[in-house]
């Protein structure tokens, strides 16, 4: 299988940009620390620095990827059309860029900091440094005048170095470094205004739920750890940790199964908890209390996207691990299927359009986890591509309605409506978002989400390619429901101009005061306004509209990236990203720095073609020895339009019918619908219990953490009760005692007998010796003398 | 032996340098006892470098005899200021040194 023998080396030399792209989360980094000590101190009170920072980062970044580019293609031209194989073409490995410093050390490990580039990794750089660039721009307005407007932006720096120090993390201790910073992050900005009790403990669940997955990472780092280290250092003198090290080791059929199984089993806990995956869902429509540039930073391309970047990090383990390539159902396609459904049903029964959104991230990264569990790697990267640019786009849209058209009211049915006619540059926008998210033909989300859908059939698991069309037919639906009620229909409370009580006690509350400044900016004066309330919906400034035209401009065209159907030239999303499954010497690869020759041994077969595909190359077959694999051949199905046209009719459906149910539901038209489920028992348990959010956070705080807690709690205070007040009470009265027997024997006795004793000798001496000192020299002269004459009788006797 | 002899006349005039200093009142006739002491010590370095061959105990001499010049110059100064202080020299009516 292995035709052509002749090994080769491909010699890329690395540029500048991806050299040094360590620095592009060292420039936030740095940025968070400079605004978070001198913001305040600043003309726009540290917000310029964030944004430049950010800026930085994505020039830095951008140079990278297009270096990179420049290095893949180098590669593919040296590779030349002599090795290509009959069945298609086969590119060579293309090294990463890796460069590690020892970071510390510690009972003789080394852990290491640096960076690990790849296409992978620099598909989720450009991706996040551009939307914090576009989320810090439009929190420049959103956040005009919040009370704590430096820190909230040292704070969405600090979350983006988090991020970008994870993605290009070389080993697994930066990776969790970069993890928890962002866990702190998420912490910090969703309990933002925390003055409300209700975002403070949103912050603390959101904070709480990440951890119990992340016990999940800790664990699986160290199971892989110590399954790998020897075989990693002895092969490829790296530690356990690295990320290189750990996918050659995956691939190499020398590992054990069962280490294999379990650590990608811990490693995918904490993904769930991470990615907002069934049944750790909870935190993530509760993390929508923080200000809604943080839910678009959040849920576009950061934190959420940090569990699905792990398993795309160390996919060879999970590939070996969940048994990837032979089974038709596993542990992270059957959580991935879960969550597309379930989440999706969640969202048809919000009022808050943030907890929409919320709950389609929540589904959108069960098809992006279904993707991965089921061997579509690549479609599975491609859609975290996609997915933060309208997904960024729709949470900004909603922060720009809720800033310029509701009054700061998230509600849908209470205070939207119609607001398309006022808003139209947000409307636009919101509705390109939309149809990109539900998989409309020409948007970014068809080319994404479809091929997931036809991959994971393509690869045996067709129960979940039924899940994956159900979850695109609820993700039309749900999004068209809350399309209409936002932007359509007739305008309601605040959309219509109208304010409620509770609005002039909560204007007086800072955050909602910063619409006082902001308005100056559009031109109300004319009105002459002094009260707040004969103000509308209105189109919102340039520094929110703007962000949102990029974004839905590059909704509109990020899948022709990799547009399948246009045939393999169109795939170059697949070209620089996806790793080459070739084997290549194993020596050649660990020990170089940049620019250093990946010498390319055996050449897997083409992995492209029809339903009778040879499986082979790396993963089904081991590599010889002294060679290495770093990616399994995953398989890519070949796009038919008979599937594509399926499930766009599928999307359309759901489209059609929740925009009709909408129109027939919302507006009191149909007696037959409205209050359908006060009338029937069943319809209302079925909502009640998605009312509910199937009485998951019931089951959390009332059995879960009541269980774990209070038994804790209980045992803590008899702990504390007993044992410890005990051991210092008990120490109390010893050390008492013993105090009183020091005082009256060592005390009293033997120190104070001492200096008394002392006292008295030195007084007696010198009674003793007074009468020798008379004053007579001559005495003086004779005692000289006779004690001259005894040192010399002694002198004499002991020479003798 | 001539060192013998050297040696027992540097003994007594030690012996009687001493009784001088410790039985004499007078302060000038303790100075002059002192130089009894030096000078019985002077013969016994001048005998045993004789006897030795060696230079050394010559030199060492030497530097005895000026510094007892120079105690005698320092002794005398002293005697002087008390005889004008107390108009006596007498050394058993000296206690002020008593303690």
């Amino acid at each position: 299988m292995l035709a052509a023998e002749a090994s080769y080396s491909v010699s890329q030399s690395a540029g500048w940009f991806l050299e040094n792209a360590w620095l592009i989360p060292i420039l936030p980094a740095v940025a968070f620390a400079l605004v978070i000590f001198f913001g305040k101190k600043l003309p726009m009170k540290g917000s310029e620095l964030g944004v430049a920072s950010m800026i930085g980062s994505l020039v830095l970044a951008v140079g990278a990827a297009y270096q990179w580019i420049q290095r893949v293609d180098d590669a593919a031209g040296h590779s030349g059309s002599s090795l290509m194989k009959a069945g298609g073409e086969s590119t060579p490995f293309v090294g990463p860029v890796i460069r590690e410093w020892t970071w510390w050390q510690s009972g003789g490990v080394e852990f290491g900091i640096g960076q690990h580039i790849d296409g992978l990794a620099l598909t989720l750089l450009v991706v996040v440094a551009f939307i914090s660039t576009l989320v810090q721009i439009y929190s420049l307005e959103y956040l005009r005048g919040d009370r704590r407007y430096t820190h909230f932006f040292a704070a969405l720096t600090l979350f983006s170095a988090g991020m970008l120090s994870m993605v290009l993390a070389p080993n697994m201790v930066q990776l969790i470094l970069g993890w928890e910073i962002m866990g702190l992050c998420s912490f910090m900005l969703i309990g933002h205004w925390w003055e409300d009790q209700a975002n403070a403990r949103a912050a603390l669940k959101a904070f709480f739920t990440v951890r119990v997955g992340d016990v999940g990472l800790l664990v699986g780092t160290g199971v892989l750890f110590f399954s790998a280290n020897a075989w990693t250092q002895q092969n490829l003198g790296v530690s356990g940790f690295n990320i290189s090290g750990l996918s050659a080791w995956a691939m190499s059929g020398d590992a054990s199964q069962s280490a294999l199984t379990w650590g990608a089993v811990a490693l995918f806990i904490a993904c769930i908890g991470k990615s907002g995956q069934f049944p750790l869902h909870t935190w993530l429509p509760d993390a929508m209390a923080g200000p809604t540039p943080v839910s678009s930073l959040l849920h576009s391309s950061t934190m959420v996207v940090a569990g699905v970047f792990l398993v795309a990090r160390v996919y060879p383990v999970f590939w070996e691990g969940m048994s990837i390539p032979d089974t038709n159902i596993n542990f992270i396609a059957l959580i991935g299927g879960i969550t597309i459904v379930i989440a999706a049903l969640l969202a048809f029964v919000q009022h808050d359009i943030k907890k929409v959104l919320a709950y389609s991230t929540v589904s959108q990264l069960g098809y992006m986890m279904l993707g991965l569990g089921a061997g579509a790697w690549l479609a599975a990267v491609f859609h975290i591509f996609t997915h933060a640019f309208f997904k960024a786009c729709l949470f900004l849209a909603a922060g720009s309605v809720s800033h310029s058209g509701s009054h700061h009211s998230f509600d849908m049915k209470k205070d939207m409506g119609g607001l398309a006619k006022k808003m139209p540059i947000t409307a636009t926008t919101w509705i390109i978002s939309t149809l990109a998210l539900a998989g409309v033909f020409p948007l970014a989300g068809f080319f994404s989400k479809d091929e997931i859908i036809d991959n994971v059939g393509h690869n045996g698991y067709q129960a979940f390619m039924i899940v994956g069309l159900c979850g695109a037919f609820l993700t039309a639906a749900y999004m068209a429901r809350a399309t209409y009620l936002t932007f359509f229909g007739e305008a309601r409370g605040s959309a219509a101009g109208e304010h409620h009580d509770e609005h002039a006690t909560d204007h007086a509350d800072d955050h909602d005061s910063n619409d006082a400044q902001g308005h100056d900016d559009h031109g109300h004066d004319a009105h002459g306004h002094d009260d707040h309330a004969s103000h509308g919906p209105h189109e919102s400034p340039k520094l929110i509209t703007v962000p949102l035209l990029i974004l839905a401009s590059l909704a509109l065209v990020a899948g022709f990236a990799n547009a399948t159907p246009f045939g393999s030239s169109w795939e170059r999303f697949k070209k620089y990203v996806e790793p080459s499954p070739a084997f290549v010497a194993a020596e050649s690869t660990m020990a170089s720095g940049p620019g250093e020759a990946i010498r390319v041994v055996g050449w897997p077969t083409a992995a492209e073609g029809g339903e009778g595909e040879a499986k082979a190359g790396c993963s089904y077959e081991s590599p010889a020895p002294g060679e290495v694999c770093y990616f399994p051949a995953v398989s890519h199905a070949k796009f038919k339009w008979s599937k594509g046209l399926l499930s766009l009719a599928i999307v359309a459906a759901g489209l059609v019918s929740s925009w009709l149910f909408s129109i027939q539901y919302y507006t009191r038209r149909n007696r037959r619908l409205v209050g359908l489920t006060e009338r029937s028992r069943v319809l209302r348990g079925g909502y009640l219990f998605l009312w509910n959010k199937y009485y998951l956070d019931v089951l959390y705080e009332k059995y879960v953490v009541r269980a774990v807690a209070y038994p804790i709690a209980r045992a803590a205070n008899w702990f504390n009760q007993n044992v410890i007040d005990g051991v210092v009470n008990a120490s109390g009265r010893i050390s008492r005692r013993v105090a009183g027997w020091v005082y009256r024997n060592i005390d009293q006795r033997v120190v104070d007998g001492a200096v008394n004793t002392s006292g008295a000798a030195a007084r007696g001496t010198g009674e003793a010796l007074r009468p020798i000192q008379s004053g007579k020299v001559n005495q003086y002269g004779a005692l000289l003398f006779a004690a001259a004459a005894i040192g010399a009788l002694v002198l004499v006797i002991i020479n003798t | 032996m001539l060192t013998v002899q050297f040696l027992l006349l540097s003994a007594i005039l030690f012996s009687i340098g001493v009784y001088g200093v410790l039985a004499r009142k007078n302060a000038v006739m303790v100075l002059m006892s002192i130089e009894l002491i030096l000078n019985a010590v002077n013969l016994n370095l001048i005998a045993f470098a004789y006897r030795l061959q060696s230079i050394d105990g010559n030199t060492f001499a030497l530097y005895v005899i000026a510094i007892a010049a120079a105690e005698v110059g320092v002794g005398l100064a002293m005697v002087l200021l008390i005889f004008r202080n107390r108009r006596s020299i007498a050394l058993d009516e000296l206690s002020e040194m008593k303690g």
